[in-house]
């Protein structure tokens, strides 16, 4: 049994002169304070990556620089699905016995620490070196040839996609610490720039300065448990030009998966917590997961099914495309804003019954998915 | 190890694949082995340059001064007529299941495969 006893998130945006170690180590003590243990208890750590400042080993140059000495510690890097794949890990490392107390964090100053450019190019290296690069595609590029195809096996316009970056606007309004607080109407995401068609900017998450942090513990901390009920993962490829058809993409699999790991059904599920790099993104994965049918998705935004008081709340905080991006700690977010609806701590965002929550991560270009089902237990 | 043929990611204007004459698996990326069956030296061939096209994302928005001077170009997933599927650029106004053949252009300092609707 595992729980994640603690969260902790900054808010998203510019973070003028804060290093990546600086929000780390700012995400780090929010989440130990909210689990109320002290930094001797922690004897794990698992770290993200740092496209600001790479490091063969950030996880024991976070350790030092905040003071621990853990028993087991590394970085793992999986893309967009790095925050659920530490969670992952720590979840059986914290079975297993090889930790009490694991520490799962990340944070970029990947605003203001780099150019836009930079963070483009770096990204775009998910692509092949030899047979995808040298054409100059950007990650929204090999997320628009998704889009392109998506949209015309699916009956999905530019317009449907559009609902999906107001939706997340419009929860990030709700949301103090959330990059973008303008609230947004289909128009704009139709009228803003294009980016790599059919994606157009306001179909894209920004770039962030940020972290967040959690910590998985064998035994609950407080009064409200939230238990790990189980996780699966899938990886079918890495480059966009090796993937497989639509229908036989990772998330499918991942969720599959879980759900005979934990016996639980979609029909279960009371909160959801999907990446969302890209319109598309939370498009297509909403519909693998089956939460909604093909080519659905938008039509149940619209109905206001994943509002806050809609059946099926999704990403109360704003998500990626509107609470920001910041890396590895932008979807470490998505668990962040679960726990604090699982737990009632969501103040004004508060969802009427967040249960059970089904989290989804997403790295590469659909490439490596992890899915997890988290429990409220008392 | 069989011949080296000319090869677009070489700099040369051709497209070529590997075929793996132990389980007939056909790849685009090229490796000393077949990814399908593992058999060494799955031998290289030219392709037609003749496929349809599988997806395509106009860039408007590239990250280097190089790239930047071409915007907006068409990245393209086509399906090979031998069996693969290859990203490369294309004429604007490419769809989706349209019959295309490859050329060559220059693209920020090297040469790229480049799709046009076939005649």
């Amino acid at each position: 049994m595992s729980f994640i006893t603690g969260v902790g998130l900054t808010p998203f945006g510019k973070h003028e002169g804060s290093s990546s170690l600086d929000l780390m180590s700012k995400a780090a003590q929010a989440a130990l304070d909210d689990a109320g243990l002290k930094r001797a208890e922690i004897d794990g750590v698992l770290c993200g990556y740092s496209t600001v400042s790479p490091h063969i080993m950030l996880a024991t140059v976070f350790a030092e620089h905040f003071g621990i000495r853990p028993s087991y510690a590394h970085a793992v890097q999986v893309g967009g699905a790095t925050g659920l794949a530490m969670t992952m890990l720590a979840h059986h490392l914290v079975e297993a016995g090889v930790a009490k107390h694991v520490l799962v964090v990340a944070g970029e100053n990947r605003l203001t620490g780099q150019s836009r450019d930079a963070s483009i190019q770096a990204l775009a290296q998910v692509g092949h070196p030899d047979y995808e690069v040298p054409l100059g595609p950007t990650i929204p590029a090999y997320y628009g040839l998704v889009a392109n195809r998506y949209m015309h096996e699916y009956g999905v316009t530019e317009e449907d996609l559009a609902e999906f970056a107001v939706l997340m606007r419009s929860h990030a309004c709700t949301h103090p610490g959330a990059q973008f607080h303008d609230p947004i109407e289909v128009a704009d995401v139709m009228a803003s720039k294009p980016v790599a068609m059919p994606l157009k900017l306001l179909d894209c998450c920004p770039v962030s300065d940020g972290g967040a942090a959690f910590v998985i513990s064998r035994a609950r901390t407080g009064e409200t448990g939230v238990r790990i009920r189980g996780c699966a993962q899938a990886h079918t490829h890495q480059h966009v030009t090796a993937a497989p058809a639509l229908s036989e993409l990772g998330a499918e699999i991942s969720i599959a998966r879980a759900k005979e790991a934990t016996g639980l059904a979609i029909s279960d599920v009371r909160y959801a917590a999907i990446y969302d790099s890209f319109t598309i993104t939370l498009a297509m994965l909403l519909e693998d997961l089956g939460l909604a049918g093909r080519g659905e998705a938008a039509a149940r935004v619209r109905a206001g099914h994943f509002g806050r008081d809609g059946a099926m709340p999704l990403n109360t905080h704003g998500g990626l495309l509107s609470y920001g991006h910041c890396g590895v700690g932008g979807a470490m977010a998505h668990l962040v804003e679960a726990h604090l609806q699982m737990t009632g701590r969501a103040a004004n965002r508060q969802v009427h019954d967040a249960s059970i929550a089904l989290l989804h991560g997403d790295g590469g270009v659909l490439s490596s998915h992890v899915s997890m089902f988290l429990e409220r237990v008392r | 190890m069989s011949k080296r043929i000319a090869d677009w990611t070489k700099g040369e204007g051709a497209i070529t694949y590997q075929a793996c004459t132990s389980c007939g698996h056909v790849q685009y990326f090229h490796r000393a082995f077949c990814a399908a069956c593992g058999a060494s030296d799955p031998p290289e061939a030219r392709a037609s340059g003749k496929g349809r096209v599988y997806a395509t994302s106009l860039v408007c928005r590239a990250a280097t001064p190089e790239t930047r001077a071409h915007v907006p170009y068409n990245i393209l997933l086509v399906d090979c007529a031998e069996g693969f599927r290859m990203m490369a650029h294309g004429d604007n106004g490419l769809a989706i299941g349209d019959s295309v053949v490859a050329s060559f252009k220059p693209f920020a300092g090297t040469l790229v495969p480049y799709f046009a609707k076939e005649k």
